[in-house]
């Protein structure tokens, strides 16, 4: 293929592999349905609330657990609780819980790894042999521990889950880190007489971000199972606050009488657990990353 | 190969002493004790309860009895349950988990390599859209929600099958085992067809074919077989993953297992019985890990033929 007068002038211009991989994700149906969605929902959540007025703790104990209606749209609990209040204010705390545990384990797994990666060596033997040892342990059992010991806070549920989300992250970084570290680029910026703090802040990690990006996606869902699966066992979100784990825990219990209380919270997690992996499926193709995952 | 299995017992060792090690003082920092009930005991009471237990003693005199206690292979005295042992607790919830675990893993396998080898035979037509979307359903739907939506429409709506319980009616054990079993066979079916296909395009399917195998050997024999490694290297850690899936599985249908011991313990502050359950399931979890390394080793004949070398 020879290159013609318009290649040339696109090159100077400059196609960013940013660029590129947003034209393809923009092709990806499936994926811009996913962030679509995961935009809506988003949306819906935190201004949700403030057009709805009730309140998420709000009883009505004459009005009771009531079907779908005009007024409650999606019905309301056995303590007359509006639904539709409760999975919006539920999504707060879920989707906060998978962006800010997901950032932990990002901070944790790209430093780890980072380290690893570009310093080699017996360190980097010693630290990554850590992280199998760490990926050989029952996480659940740990998870469900940690919660147990630092109480219902939620500011550390999120560490917990974090702390136990690292791993895979580490491991891609690193890699990614050693293939990077044999670079002409990074060897000018050592020659210019960079630390290497700066190396690997201004070099390294920009360069491998694609992966981590969709890393990053594909961590969000795990850790949104991770603390629903906690607070369906009654240990992470308390009444009368909501996350759309314990929504479906409390819907459970009422099923046979009342399922709409389980159908709807569950519909809403499913929806946005499919809207995450799509997205983060459609990513990994754009951005051209092989995953270590399937 | 004895070698290799070898070390990785050795390795093993300091790992669950670690695992031990960090459950034990963690759950010492626990706020509240096992005999922290909603009325308040005697302080004579509660005091001789837990001289009884030990645990008026230093914090790591008792880190070293329970160490002691381990290595002759006794976990404890239960603190909820008392005059019964760790041990027996255990005994007593290992058979339902197991069996869960073991009819989830079969309906994981055969439903999902079935499913992924039948999307790897026919890509890009419905044949594989139709297994490949409901695999991404089984990964999406999470398992707290799947086994109540099973509960409700086949066991509350339809009255096809009982709603909980295990092993008292017949046909009790069907939804908890399809519950587990769904996510992992959705990945199974992934894996599969990823490997069937990259196995497709090698050399060695063409030369069985030039040979005039029959399909069906070529399939059967040679694909599946090469798709079969990961699918055999997945099966550790989802062991561990159908555990801790136990937990959930157990509490909706209740089921007395293992997992549903270890979620009340914690709720209780059963210090004897969380630990020991830890260390069970920790210990577990490391040999089937161990287990199906060897077996997807062995199956690889380039990696067996390395480690043999080494041995």
């Amino acid at each position: 293929m020879s290159a013609t007068v318009e290649d040339v002038a696109r090159y100077e211009r400059g196609t960013s592999l940013w660029q590129d991989a947003w034209v393809r994700l923009k092709r990806n149906r499936l994926a811009v349905i996913g962030g679509i969605t995961l935009i809506v929902i988003g949306l819906l959540c935190v201004v949700g609330p403030w057009f709805i007025h009730y309140g998420y703790e709000q009883q009505d104990l004459v009005l009771g657990p009531a079907p779908p209606s005009a007024a409650h749209w999606l019905g309301t609990d056995p303590f007359g609780r509006d639904l539709l209040v409760r999975i919006l204010y539920g999504g707060r705390v879920s989707l906060m819980v998978g962006f800010i545990a997901t950032a932990v384990a990002l901070l944790i797994g790209v430093t780890w790894g980072a380290t690893a990666g570009y310093i080699g060596g017996r360190l980097d033997a010693v630290m990554m042999r850590i992280v199998d040892i760490l990926y050989a342990l029952p996480f659940m059992i740990f998870v469900v521990l940690l919660t147990v010991v630092f109480g219902r806070s939620m500011v550390l549920l999120f560490l917990a889950i974090g702390a136990v989300e690292w791993l895979t992250m580490a491991r891609i970084i690193r890699g990614q880190v050693q293939a990077l570290r044999q670079q002409e680029f990074v060897e000018a910026a050592i020659s210019l007489g960079l630390s290497r703090a700066a190396i690997i802040a201004r070099h390294v990690i920009p360069n491998a971000l694609g992966p981590l990006i969709v890393y990053t996606t594909l961590t969000i869902p795990s850790v949104m199972l991770l603390e629903a699966f906690i607070s369906f066992l009654g240990l992470g979100v308390q009444p009368p606050a909501s996350s759309w784990g314990s929504l479906i825990s409390d819907g459970v219990e009422t099923m046979e009488e009342y399922p709409w209380l389980l159908i709807f919270p569950g519909i809403v997690l499913s929806v946005t657990l499919f809207a995450l992996n799509f997205l983060g499926d459609g990513l990994r193709d754009a951005l051209d990353v092989r995953s270590s995952r399937d | 190969m004895s070698r290799f299995i070898w070390m990785r017992l050795l390795q093993a060792i300091p790992v669950l002493l670690a695992v031990i090690t960090f459950t034990f003082f963690l759950i010492r920092f626990a706020p509240g004790g096992p005999f922290d009930q909603e009325k308040a005991v005697i302080p004579e009471v509660k005091r001789a309860l837990e001289a009884q237990y030990h645990l008026d003693q230093p914090l790591l005199v008792q880190y070293g009895t329970y160490l002691k206690d381990l290595a002759h292979g006794d976990l404890g005295p239960s603190f909820k349950y008392p005059g019964r042992s760790v041990n027996e607790l255990i005994a007593s919830g290992l058979p339902a988990t197991m069996e869960l675990g073991l009819y989830a893993l079969l309906i994981a396998v055969v439903l999902g390599m079935a499913a992924g080898l039948m999307a790897a035979l026919y890509p890009n037509t419905w044949r594989d859209y139709l297994p490949m979307s409901a695999a991404m359903t089984g990964i999406c739907m999470p398992m707290l929600l799947l086994g109540p939506l099973l509960v409700l429409v086949f066991g509350i709506w339809l009255e096809w099958v009982p709603v909980s319980g295990w092993g008292d009616v017949p046909g009790d054990k069907i939804l908890p085992s399809l519950t587990l079993g769904s996510a992992y066979a959705a990945y199974v079916a992934r894996l599969t067809r990823g490997g069937v296909l990259e196995v497709m395009s090698q050399d060695y399917i063409r030369t069985a074919r030039a040979k005039g195998l029959p399909e069906r050997v070529v399939i059967f024999k040679h694909a599946l077989r090469g798709g079969l490694i990961p699918v055999v290297a997945y099966l550790g850690p989802a062991f561990a993953g159908l555990l801790s899936g136990s937990f959930v599985v157990e509490t909706v249908f209740q089921i007395p297992g293992l997992g549903r011991f270890f979620v009340q313990a914690a709720f209780n502050r059963d210090y004897t019985m969380i630990l020991g359950t830890t260390t069970f399931l920790a210990a577990l979890i490391i040999i089937f890990n161990l287990l199906s390394d060897v077996l997807a080793a062995w199956l690889n004949p380039r990696v067996r033929g390395a480690l043999e070398g080494k041995a």
